[in-house]
């Protein structure tokens, strides 16, 4: 199986300046730094990190909505990192994005048959007939009803805003699919729904999504590779039963301790590793691994000095830590079972 | 006798579009001590409840009924007088936003010394101590030099601690805590759960917790309500709800969960969205959901009935037997992937 989108060596650096008529530079926000990963085809990477470790930045840079500072991004083999805007015009189709905000993704003056047709328009596909066509049959294809065609956004509930968001996404058969916390905003009944959509629509168009999100539950459950970020940088790598069943970053442990569990006896029995203060800022992070001054394992004159690469420490898995989870280690190397992504293509 | 007590509290709003029920007769009580969790979904009534309770409501366009007694006081109808001197001393309110209910342009030291002046006799020195041992109280690092600053130089978590530190300033017997994690990162929400978790130990306050969040319900709640379009549709202890739930809805929650520790290929999901509360559907308000739905739910409320014990209140026409059994299925189903 071929991958869809490769990122070498990703960074991201915003520039801080002062100065109003002679501006220079004085530092960077380092948002995304140094990343590295693949997308196969029909696959799910599901993105996990919390607020400030550069998960939007990074989606953004992959569908070019940023320059990205260095590295190279090649989608579906073709470099796309520099090519002009010109160049990127029939690339743009093949990617396309789901946004948080339902209720500020879309254009509150413009009908829903106009929002779900302009990535047909700007495209140029189809005469306005066939893009009417298009259009009812894509709200019928997210569970809407092709005659709310006239209305307006205001009209729709949450839920079905994010149903219109994913129609438009779909409209112009994208490979890839970038989407950006597609259900927080939700109620969980409703997320529910939008996450048995995006799977079964997946199924049916043979999809590559690249799911961002803060909350581990859903990354799980509809990812089939979890890479967690902290401060800009990927921590760890896994397939998602893996990384849940066997963290390997003692911040992955802390993360998934986080995580309230709905189920009142789990949550008396396991003991929550709580992690003190806060996400370092980005622009000075800490020397060494980024996560030392938080990291229960942290060993001094080692995790502040030197940072960790991302290497390979399971096949399959990539982890970047000098002292990772006690419990990773214990465990024998496991079987590899088939790859988990073997049976999607 | 219950420090609150609330019997079938009812809230309308006049809206341009008709009025809006937004809560139809809640009751339940708390003690000293316990943590209640009320969960729902946008819309369900569980923060116009609790503003009820605390008299926040604009009365220009609220219209309030039933009874809320805190401590031998009655709290509906009473006038601001008697309302200024138990908020904020003895019940305080944290909200889930803090970037907003936190003033931008005043100190946090001046906001935290405004809480007590406005309701105790002392000088401003006393004040600024009282607000120095708040901040420590919440494990706010260097307290003393953060009181000048503002809150925009506050971290998310760091604000909602502030929050924290100004409800419990005065040492309240309750606190509501209106969402007080949503807008926060997990790891920040674990720090916030806990410290909240210990200020309970420490000062024996009763604490109601309004969330959307089970899991949040299932690690701080003795107690829960389960609210659907202004009515309470269970209410039982958290192990009984969690592992016997009886109405639907609740099965629909849990269902719909993703869940770590599980592997499912489909969610369970409820269809269709929450009603509107302007015009709520007739007989039971979840039917036009409820894959359950019987020719009795389109037409009369089912009433607020014991299930097992008479902790556990449930509103549903269907027969136990059916409960039970579908209770079982469900819970056993996401306990059986998670093994």
């Amino acid at each position: 199986m071929s991958d869809l989108l490769v990122v070498e060596n990703l960074k991201k650096y915003f520039p801080i300046t002062r100065g109003i008529v002679f501006q220079k530079q004085v530092g960077a926000v380092q948002a995304v730094d140094d990343v590295s990963f693949t997308v196969k085809r029909g696959e799910t990477l599901g993105i996990v990190g919390e607020s400030g470790c550069g998960k939007s930045t990074l989606a953004r840079c992959l569908l070019r909505l940023l320059d990205p500072t260095s590295g190279r991004i090649i989608f579906d083999d073709r470099d796309i990192t520099t090519i002009s805007r010109r160049e990127m015009r029939p690339i743009r189709r093949e990617m396309m994005m789901v946004f948080q905000d339902p209720y500020a993704s879309l254009n509150a003056r413009k009908r829903v048959g106009f929002i779900v047709a302009e990535p047909l328009e700007v495209n140029n596909m189809g005469t306005p007939a066939e893009r009417k066509r298009r259009v009812q049959e894509l709200l019928e294809v997210v569970g809407l009803n092709p005659e709310h065609y006239n209305r307006f956004p205001h009209e729709f509930s949450g839920g079905q805003r994010q149903r219109i968001g994913v129609a438009r996404a779909l409209a112009v058969n994208p490979k890839l699919i970038v989407c950006d916390e597609p259900v927080s905003a939700l109620d969980v009944s409703v997320q529910a729904q939008i996450l048995n959509l995006l799977k079964d629509l997946q199924r049916e168009f043979g999809l590559t999504y690249v799911f961002i999100a803060h909350d581990l539950n859903v990354v799980r459950h509809i990812s089939n590779r979890v890479m967690v970020m902290y401060l800009g940088k990927i921590v760890e790598e896994a397939s998602d039963s893996d990384l849940y069943r066997l963290p390997y970053h003692p911040y992955t442990g802390a993360l998934l301790s986080a995580v309230p569990v709905p189920d009142p006896e789990l949550g008396r029995q396991r003991k929550a590793i709580v992690l003190e203060g806060d996400v370092p800022n980005p622009i000075n992070p800490p020397a060494g691994c980024r996560f030392h001054p938080r990291c229960p394992n942290a060993i001094e004159g080692t995790c502040d000095v030197i940072e960790p690469p991302l290497v390979e420490v399971r096949p399959g898995r990539r982890g970047a830590c000098h002292n990772p989870l006690q419990s990773f280690v214990e465990a024998p190397a496991p079987q590899r079972e088939s790859d988990p992504t073997a049976a999607l293509g | 006798m219950a420090l609150l007590e609330v019997e079938n509290l009812r809230t309308q709003f006049r809206t341009d579009d008709g009025v809006v029920q937004a809560v139809d007769g809640v009751s339940f009580a708390i003690e000293r001590g316990k943590t209640l969790g009320i969960v729902g979904e946008s819309g369900s009534g569980k923060s116009v409840t609790c503003l009820t309770v605390m008299g926040l409501n604009d009365p220009r366009n609220t219209m309030s009924e039933g009874s809320a007694v805190f401590d031998g006081i009655e709290l509906i109808g009473a006038g601001k007088d008697r309302l200024n001197k138990l908020r904020g001393v003895r019940m305080a309110m944290i909200f889930q936003d803090p970037m907003t209910s936190l003033n931008p342009v005043k100190t946090i030291g001046w906001q935290l010394e405004e809480a007590v002046l406005a309701h105790r006799d002392a000088t401003r020195k006393e004040a600024r101590a009282n607000a120095v041992e708040a901040l420590r109280d919440v494990a706010i690092p260097r307290a003393e030099q953060r009181l000048g600053d503002y809150p925009h130089q506050f971290s998310g978590g760091m604000r909602q601690r502030v929050m924290i530190a100004m409800a419990l300033i005065n040492d309240p017997d309750l606190i509501i805590a209106d969402e007080p994690t949503t807008a926060l990162d997990v790891t920040t929400q674990a720090q916030i759960l806990a410290l909240m978790n210990r200020l309970q130990e420490e000062h024996g306050m009763a604490i109601i917790m309004i969330t959307h969040d089970l899991g949040v319900v299932a690690e701080v709640a003795e107690d829960v309500i389960v609210m659907y379009g202004g009515q309470v549709v269970e209410q039982a202890p958290v192990d009984e709800l969690f592992y016997r739930p009886r109405h639907p809805y609740t099965w629909g929650l849990l269902g719909s969960l993703p869940r770590l520790n599980a592997e499912v290929e489909r969610l369970v999901q409820i269809p269709g969205q929450p009603p509107s509360l302007l015009r709520p559907p007739k007989g039971c308000r979840f039917h036009p959901r409820c894959t359950y739905a019987m020719d009795i739910c389109r037409n009369e409320l089912p009433p607020l009935e014991a299930a097992s014990g008479p902790a556990h209140l449930q509103r549903c026409w269907l027969d136990d037997e059916t409960k039970k059994r579908e209770a079982a299925r469900i819970v056993g189903a996401v306990h059986e992937v998670a093994s």
